[in-house]
């Protein structure tokens, strides 16, 4: 009982107040802002065609309605919720009618499978490096590992996509330059080697950007546990290096791991936005740029408030499953 | 302040470079004062030209001189993230020092304040309010901007800080012997979280440089603005490298990963003074 109380409900009480002050954002900034997107659309329009002043006021009143600009601002705050809870976000102007939802919903699959993989590889993989490089600080592998990784590390996950697209792509053509996939899709091998084809190179640089995260930690916290005395006391019972590693050191370690995982989801969802905006990976990061570029106010509000309500909830699942790694959360 | 950087350069090599890269940064700054150009006049120089006596980094497509407009671009980039950290430092210090000493309710508030803005994604909101503000955004817009998204981590790490060092002996040992409170937090606690600012304050650098190249290259900062992010904008824009003028966008880019690892270095180099192991390791070697 006191883990739900101390626990699990502090938890989701927190993840309500993350969507709610995300609701609240996507609200208040396009209406904070000195730019009003009613008056960019028709200028937009008029830009191509003259209007009768009529006419004009139809359009204006019915982008307001379709922009939720009508009314006061707590009646449209009431509104926004109504519609966000319904999960209508309003129609985008890029496709216009095409609602936003089913826009996000194109885009979301590729973006979560492209995000899970690198992620769950980079996560292993930072912490096998990171554990090996603690545990064998003076073995050579370990110090290039360490030093390549630790250069990598600073790089923005930009300029390491980007690199990775001069190369691959223009100087050594062996990747694709844009798309998610070639041919029609469907449970066969044609398909699904060109799904892999075209994701290798934005997961690779995902994958970069989060393993030397993830490995500048974990080599830090198996360094500090390797110099403890349960770990010393089973070398000198001459346990074989590999198992003290594996059952005892990485065991040991796996804690913050999991806790930080919740913690760095945000940083390598940001990473999968800006490398599919590189790659032209046809997943909600690629929409965002293309409503960016396009000034579609609706589509922007959808995704990030989409993406702050989804990496808030996994990053709610994750903690909520660390009492199950930790008894010292389970029994408290 | 002399005693602490003597060190750090006797002990640390990864400080040494990295400064010496910093150096070089500032050096670039310097030269941007120097400039026979102006930063936003164009057509001055032949276009497209590839790297040679007369401009050592080669021209633009729209008739830059690729040198010049890099010591600009690093200029601006550096004030951004200069701008960005004051900001963000500015309201996440005081913060998690607050919430550190004094404990208790407010501490469980601003914490869970600051737990629930760690959560939240920054860049799509960054994206959002850099998307509508597109064309007023400014420098110092851009600074505000990204300062204001990041105080949230500092203010975690500034408040796990001053715990630990409220817990730590000596703490206890001025508090017995009748020292005040402000005593103690300006003669025992600040000498240790100076250090710790720089470092801290040097990592800060390195994320708004990261979110300054990265928003300024899909286009959303102010464009006209010489800064790494945008001179890769404007390289794309002119097709680059589809034209094979590899260097219009060469520069930006490897200019802008020398400056974070060397800004990185120098902030592992204080970090690893800092930390009691390595000291006690690198007193025990040089006996």
């Amino acid at each position: 009982m006191t883990l739900l109380k101390e626990y699990i409900l502090p938890r989701i009480l927190q993840w309500a107040v993350v969507v709610f002050v995300g609701v609240t954002i996507t609200f208040l900034i396009p209406r904070l802002s000195p730019v009003n997107p009613v008056d960019q659309a028709i200028a937009r329009i008029t830009t191509f065609q003259s209007m009768d002043p009529d006419a004009m006021l139809m359009a204006r009143a019915t982008l307001e309605d379709l922009y939720g600009l009508k009314g006061s601002i707590v009646d449209q705050y009431i509104a926004y919720w109504r519609r966000v809870l319904k999960g209508d976000l309003g129609p985008s102007f890029l496709a216009f009618p095409t609602p936003v939802s089913k826009m996000i919903g194109a885009g979301i699959g590729w973006t979560v499978g492209l995000l899970a993989t690198s992620l769950i590889i980079s996560w292993l993989l930072g912490i096998i490096l990171g554990s090996l490089a603690g545990y064998f600080p003076n073995r050579w592998w370990s110090q290039v590992i360490e030093k390549t990784l630790v250069t990598v590390y600073p790089v923005p996950y930009f300029i390491l996509s980007f690199v990775l697209l001069m190369l691959f792509t223009y100087y050594w053509p062996i990747f694709p330059l844009v798309g998610g996939a070639k041919g029609t899709p469907g449970f066969n091998w044609d398909y699904i080697s060109s799904v892999l084809h075209h994701s290798f190179l934005p997961a690779l640089s995902i994958i970069i950007g989060g393993t030397a995260f993830r490995f500048i930690m974990a080599r830090a916290l198996a360094f500090a546990e390797a110099n403890s005395n349960y770990v010393q006391f089973a070398e000198i019972a001459a346990l074989p290096k590999m198992k003290i590693l594996v059952s005892y050191i990485i065991r040991n370690t796996m804690l913050p791991h999991v806790n930080d995982l919740a913690l760095s989801l945000g940083a390598v969802f940001e990473g999968a936005l800006i490398t599919e905006v590189v790659f032209s990976y046809p997943g909600i990061g690629y929409t965002l740029y293309s409503a960016i570029n396009a000034g579609d106010y609706n589509l922007i509000m959808g995704i990030t408030l989409l993406s702050i309500v989804g990496i808030a909830t996994a990053s709610l699942l994750v903690d909520l499953s660390y009492p199950l790694f930790d008894p010292r959360v389970r029994y408290r | 302040m002399f005693t602490i950087m003597r060190d750090l350069f006797r002990y640390s090599s990864s400080f040494r470079y990295g400064f010496i890269v910093v150096l070089i940064v500032l050096v670039m700054v310097g030269l941007s004062f120097f400039s026979p150009y102006r930063p936003d006049e164009m057509r001055v120089v032949p276009p497209n030209r590839p790297p040679s006596p007369d401009h050592i980094l080669g021209t633009t497509s729209t008739g830059q001189d690729v040198f010049w407009m890099l010591t600009f671009a690093m200029r601006n980039t550096l004030m951004i993230a200069g701008l960005a950290v004051l900001i963000g430092r500015g309201i996440g210090v005081p913060l998690g020092m607050v919430s550190g000493y004094l404990g208790g309710g407010v501490d469980r508030v601003l914490s869970s304040i600051v737990d629930s803005f760690i959560v939240i994604p920054r860049l799509p909101l960054l994206i959002l309010i850099a998307s509508i503000l597109r064309g007023q955004l400014t420098l110092f817009g851009l600074g505000v901007l990204i300062g204001i998204l990041d105080w949230a981590f500092p203010s975690k790490r500034y408040r796990a800080q001053i715990l630990s060092l409220r817990e730590r002996d000596f703490t206890n040992t001025a508090v017995f012997s009748g020292m005040s409170t402000w005593k103690i937090v300006l003669k025992e606690h600040l000498p240790f979280v100076i250090p710790y600012l720089l470092a801290d304050a040097v990592s800060g650098i390195l994320f708004a440089i990261g979110f300054e190249v990265t928003l300024s290259a899909l286009g959303l900062s102010a464009m006209s603005m010489q800064s790494i992010g945008t001179m890769i904008y404007w390289g794309n824009y002119y097709g680059a490298l589809l034209a094979n003028r590899v260097w219009i966008l060469a520069a930006p880019v490897i200019v802008s990963i020398i400056m974070v690892i060397g800004f990185y270095m120098v902030s592992t180099g204080i970090s690893a003074y800092l930390d009691p192991r390595s000291r006690l390791a690198r007193m025990q070697v040089k006996g």
